[in-house]
């Protein structure tokens, strides 16, 4: 992959607080709480639970993918045409907790081999490079 | 709010679609015929999902007597191009929330 097609891949957010990984896990995993900072929700920490994110602008479909209680929470993200997963890292640090958001795109079909095609998402985000530059 | 542009996703989402879109990306305008030769599958299959790129705004077609002639709309990439920096504006949003919580659950 590309630099150009991973950048057009992903989403990467880090941000570090004050507050301790079993504050920020809770933040992240309990309805009442994603639903403070998020969007309303009907989530639960348990892999397989599908559950829905309201928007204004209409729902958001996500399957809880891993759980790994004060570390890691990965769910996919589904929403208007878009297919992404969403994963969220926990580190512990001196003074808190360091938070990495990543999300990724188009994930859903890359191994699927269409006719020997080469149409793959991540193929063709790579060559989408060509495109792009061509567009320029 | 993020809006995503749903036809452009939508109908790149589909693999056969996103292999039309790249030969007319790639080699220019082309027919049906040629697509179809191309892509392996019922002249009709392709004409319907020309049809559903062409309605996302990603292909125009050109009659030339009993022939239509395909061409990619480059420009129309751009919801997908930009996809990323829309969410990530909305994240920023979201860990501003966050971090506003965070806070309050410490009192």
């Amino acid at each position: 992959m590309t630099e150009v097609g991973m950048q057009l891949r992903s989403v990467v957010k880090e941000r570090r607080f004050a507050q301790s990984p079993e504050k920020v896990w809770r933040a992240l995993t309990q309805k009442y709480l994603i639903a403070d900072w998020l969007m309303a929700n009907d989530f639960k920490p348990e892999v397989g639970h599908r559950f829905v994110l309201d928007a204004e602008w209409g729902q958001i479909t996500c399957d809880v993918l891993a759980v790994e209680p004060q570390k890691f929470l990965s769910y996919s993200w589904q929403s208007q045409g878009l297919d992404s997963v969403v994963t969220w890292t926990l580190t512990s640090t001196a003074d808190g907790t360091h938070l990495k958001m990543v999300q990724t795109g188009f994930g859903a079909d890359q191994e699927l081999a269409y006719r020997g095609a080469t149409t793959g998402w991540t193929r063709f985000l790579d060559r989408l490079e060509v495109v792009v530059c061509d567009h320029d | 709010m993020v809006q995503l542009h749903d036809d452009v996703f939508r109908s790149l989402g589909d693999p056969t679609r996103r292999g039309l879109f790249e030969f007319l990306c790639l080699d220019g305008e082309q027919t049906v015929t040629a697509l179809t030769e191309r892509i392996g599958i019922s002249q009709p299959a392709v004409s319907k999902h020309l049809g559903v790129l062409k309605q996302a705004g990603l292909v125009t077609g050109r009659q030339e007597g009993r022939h239509t002639h395909y061409t990619a709309r480059k420009e129309a990439l751009a919801p997908l191009i930009d996809w990323t920096q829309r969410m990530g504006g909305f994240w920023d949003s979201k860990l501003d929330d966050l971090e506003n919580l965070l806070g309050r659950m410490d009192q």
